[in-house]
């Protein structure tokens, strides 16, 4: 039988903030274990914690940036439950009264706009780590990450496929960058992700609106394609268990990504009472319509609209753009690359039309989305890690647009830049590869191919459509570094075509 | 006058004059509790080394004429309150051999490096109790009449300046910790207002409840700690940043045209005859000194206790959670984690503590936490919201803080209920927050009664106007036959 997915993802987002969310302790990356830890952040007695304004303001930025309710009033509640990288016993999160209240997030599917709803995105601290020593009979624990900011955007049940996940994630990730809240970076665990995945029959006519009375909790997913797989793998697996006529359990699984397949870990029967109640060492939180104002004011510019400003100001396609706004890093360089090449029009006076600028950027864009981002994910490299200054890459852009080297010479002039950080001028001498657009030269070529080549020159005249032969044979006597477009046009003249 | 009965003013005048060092004073009062604690055992631990080096720089610092108020002033402290470097108990197994990391911040107000603590003192296990039998490590005795109890949870704190084993000490009070064994052993007992001082390094237990205070031997003395400790702390939230009044100011102030209230409830049932009979006396020196006094009525003053035994257990089932054999104190060994924190816990915790927790767990599961901790909550908002009334008619309340006098060791102990109404006349002040004083109004049968006033939030200089002339009129001077 035909399933419809019904999938509901929670997102973990450590927030990027000096200190953590409720002591002094760095919020930073480590070299060992232990080395930014105080004794609020371990749980010593008669500790109290203060809350991090900043990381209520990222919040915040982040609600906004959601399209979510933003509480007049909120509140820390404690999570009580007893785990040895919990150090005081409970956690302190938020219970009913969240920072963030209903929102959503726009995402585009095969041309389809969707929008995924927001249930709340709360702040809460991050647990220590647990570490297990091979053959040993103890555990260790390290609280480096203990009270770091930790974001948790709940989302409604509104994914419909393990792609729209993916998407879904991945446009959450860029959102945060954007926002400069958070790296978001699935691989250091600043982002994590708990799917809640149950299934119902696709059959026309179906109320589309009612939820299936079961859920299935995965968990342990540590990269976008894990949340894929491991989707996939579940929609599979329940799949069966209905077509069998049985309703699947209601529990918690975990992906093992090297066995693809999902395992059960703990069944919802035995879930846990947590006895939140409110937090009496923190004060209530009042956000004035003037603060969340201000701090709306301060956002950045957000994927959306750059994108549209990206397609107004640069001519990019709408593809084209979206990919590079989806990037936020690919599309900083961009824009770098672009006003280093604005700086050189203005310091040699050129003045473009718009047409002319947008051809450019136009250009631009197709090598940062081709070669260039290629090279950089063959690497796994960021845009601003890369040897090719955005200075070279404008030059490149420059050389290519003067006709002083074809696109194709210019493909081998960028693999050199980009193993070598070499500039491309300089590159283009060395290795010979400066295209030829001198007329006369051309001319001396084009008439003596024609003369070589009566064959040719009549398959022209029958057929204007094989004039490539030609033009090899030119650019043959021209080692290659023939304009194209000038010898199609002194071709043209000199057969009358 | 020997050194041990020195009040702070005076010792810090004589400190000043240079006519006694604080070595002296510190070796008095070691001296002092050498010879008296295997009666008394009011300290866990006694500090000798620590405040022997603590003397000799606060004698440098007097030297170099930068001293202030307290400085070389002896004083100990509750083992419930983290002083860097000491083990802190909390009289409890669970923390035997935890020492504290770091220093909590009233300590640190009271001096830094000129400040001379004595010792840490015994107390209920967790502060859970009146009388400091529950402490993990035996109790402490009446300095009045050994075979009672000094009443608790401050038990060690208030026998220890009752005795002259420190010039004072401080406490914490979640439902009447300072006032009561202030009321006991015949000493002051202040609790300020919650949020006027910080609770940062305070073993807690009632987060919305717990507050530092002092004990001391004269109204005008608790001030003069209160003064130094009290103010906004960057690291509690909880602790408001109202301005601090200069108290000194206020001493003297009198209490022509005050209107004090006698709340009739808590005179009413319960009450011990001679116990009442000092109160009112005590009532009737106030009149003669100018103030209005008038009965009137608090209609809720049945509900604080109930309140408190669902508020506080709630708050301690999860304040106590920390507690689980993982990084520091008590942890015994076990096959696997739940047997850890089970077998860690069970031997850790005493019975009242355990108590306690399993009362607050209950109360805050989901299914039972609307009716009984937000419950709570509403009729806390009442008590409060009575209290701010009170107080637009009223400056001061004044009642018994105790219904009886100090009672035998044992025997409220197997009654936890009995042991819970000790504490009926001082739980409203937490509950509501308002700052309250218990000073000695006499003896009966030889035994301390106090009587309490109770001011409205952040009025503490009403407690110290009317306390001092309240032991002025009263004009004596109680002293344990030891």
């Amino acid at each position: 039988m035909e399933y419809e997915p019904v999938i509901g993802l929670e997102v973990h987002v450590q927030l990027k903030t000096e200190s953590k969310m409720f002591c002094r302790s760095k919020n930073a990356e480590a070299d060992g274990p232990n080395e930014h830890i105080c004794e609020v952040c371990t749980g010593q007695p008669g500790v109290l914690p203060v809350i991090n304004r900043e990381a209520i303001k990222k919040t915040i930025m982040a609600g906004l940036a959601l399209n979510c309710e933003i509480a007049e009033y909120s509140k820390f509640d404690r999570k009580n439950y007893f785990y040895p990288d919990l150090p005081k016993g409970y956690q302190i999160s938020q219970f009913d009264q969240p920072i963030n209240g209903k929102g959503y997030m726009e995402i585009t599917i095969n041309g389809e706009v969707r929008r995924i709803g927001v249930t709340r995105a709360h702040l809460e601290e991050d647990a220590g780590k647990l570490v297990h020593p091979p053959g040993q009979n103890y555990s260790l624990v390290d609280f480096n990450r203990s009270g770091v900011p930790l974001l948790e955007i709940v989302g409604e049940p509104d994914i419909r496929s393990p792609e729209e996940a993916r998407i879904y994630l991945q446009e959450l990730q860029n959102l945060m960058r954007y926002l400069g809240v958070s790296d978001a970076d699935m691989e250091k665990g600043h982002l994590r992700c708990d799917a809640n995945i149950s299934l119902r029959k696709s059959e026309v006519g179906s109320r589309k609106s009612e939820l299936p009375d079961y859920k299935v909790e995965v968990k342990n997913m540590n990269s976008f394609k894990a949340v894929a797989d491991a989707l996939s793998y579940e929609i599979k697996r329940q799949g069966k268990i209905l077509d069998e006529g049985e309703v699947p359990e209601m529990e918690t699984r975990g992906w093992v990504e090297d066995k693809g397949i999902t395992v059960s870990q703990r069944s919802k029967e035995e879930s846990q009472d947590y006895r939140y109640f409110p937090d009496p060492d923190l004060p209530v939180m009042h956000f004035t319509k003037e603060w969340i104002e201000e701090i709306r004011r301060l956002l950045p510019e957000l994927p959306q609209a750059r994108k549209l400003r990206f397609i107004a100001e640069f001519a990019l396609s709408e593809t084209d753009a979206k990919t590079l706004v989806s990037y936020k890093e690919l599309a900083d360089y961009f824009e770098e690359v672009v006003s280093e090449f604005d700086e050189w029009l203005a310091a040699e006076h050129i003045k473009f039309d718009k047409a002319d600028h947008g051809a450019h950027t136009r250009l631009a864009a197709n090598w940062l989305l081709g070669q260039f981002l290629a090279l950089l994910n063959q690497r796994k490299l960021l845009p601003k890690e890369s040897k090719v200054t955005q200075e070279n890459f404008a030059e490149l852009i420059k050389l290519i647009g003067e006709g002083k080297v074809s696109q194709l010479a210019a493909k081998d002039v960028f693999a050199k830049m980009f193993a070598t950080g070499e500039d491309p001028s300089n590159l283009l001498e060395s290795m010979g590869l400066a295209q030829v657009s001198d007329e006369e030269t051309l001319e001396k070529a084009v008439k003596k191919v024609i003369s070589e080549n009566p064959k040719g020159v009549a398959d022209v005249k029958a057929n204007p459509k094989a004039v490539g032969f030609l033009i090899g044979q030119i650019m043959k006597e021209l080692g290659g570094r023939g304009n194209p477009q000038i010898i199609n046009e002194l071709l043209k003249k000199e057969l009358d075509l | 006058m020997e050194l041990h009965e020195l009040t702070i003013k005076q010792a810090s005048e004589k400190l000043a004059r240079k006519e006694i060092s604080s070595v002296e004073l510190t070796q008095a009062h070691l001296s002092r509790i050498k010879q008296l604690e295997p009666k008394l055992h009011a300290f866990l631990y006694v500090a000798e080394r620590e405040a022997l080096d603590g003397a000799k720089r606060a004698d440098q610092l007097i030297a170099e004429d930068e001293n202030f108020l307290l400085t070389g002033i002896p004083y100990a402290v509750k083992d419930n309150i983290l002083v860097s470097g000491m083990k802190t108990t909390a009289a409890s197994k669970i923390l035997e051999n935890f020492v504290a990391p770091y220093e909590a911040t009233v300590i640190k107000r009271l001096g830094g490096i000129g400040s001379v603590v004595l010792g840490k003192t015994n107390l209920d296990e967790f502060a859970l109790g009146s009388s400091t039998e529950n402490s993990a490590f035996g109790p402490t005795f009446n300095p009045y009449d050994t075979t009672k109890v000094p009443g608790g949870s401050s038990g060690g704190s208030a026998a220890a300046v009752a005795s002259g084993e420190a010039i004072f000490a401080l406490g914490t009070d979640t439902g009447g910790s300072i006032r009561q064994p202030a009321s006991f052993c015949g000493v002051v007992g202040l609790k300020p207002t919650f949020g006027r001082v910080s609770r940062y390094g305070l073993v807690g237990i009632g987060s919305s409840l717990d507050q530092a205070g002092v004990l001391g031997k004269t109204v005008e003395d608790a001030f003069l700690v209160l003064q130094q400790m009290a103010g906004k702390d960057e690291s509690d939230s909880t602790c408001l940043p109202k301005e601090l009044p200069d108290y000194s100011k206020f001493l003297d102030r009198g209490v022509k045209g005050l209107k004090v209230g006698l709340p009739k409830e808590y005179f009413a049932e319960g009450i011990e005859p001679e116990v009442k009979k000092l109160v009112e006396a005590a009532a009737k020196k106030l009149q003669e000194q100018g103030a209005e006094i008038s009965e009137m009525s608090m209609s809720n003053a049945s509900l604080p206790l109930a309140t408190y035994h669902l508020i506080l257990p709630v708050e301690i089932s999860s304040n106590l959670s920390r507690y689980d054999g993982i990084r520091y104190g008590l942890s015994a060994a076990g096959e696997n984690l739940s047997e850890v924190y089970y077998k860690s816990r069970s031997s850790g915790f005493g019975s009242e503590s355990k108590r306690r927790i399993m009362i607050g767990t209950y109360a805050s599961s989901a299914g039972y936490f609307d009716a009984y901790y937000k419950k709570a909550k509403q009729v806390q908002t009442l008590i409060k919201q009575e209290f701010i009334d009170a107080f637009t008619k009223y400056d001061l309340l004044l009642t018994p803080t105790t219904p009886t006098t100090a009672f035998s060791i044992g025997e409220k102990a197997a009654d936890p209920l009995a042991m819970y109404l000790a504490d009926i006349l001082t739980v409203a002040a937490n509950i509501s927050g308002v700052p309250a004083i218990s000073i000695p109004a006499g003896l009966s049968q030889g035994l301390p009664v106090g009587v309490q006033l109770i001011a409205a939030h952040f009025r503490e200089e009403i407690l110290l106007q009317a306390g001092h002339a309240l032991e002025k009129a009263l004009n004596f001077k109680l002293e344990p036959n030891l």
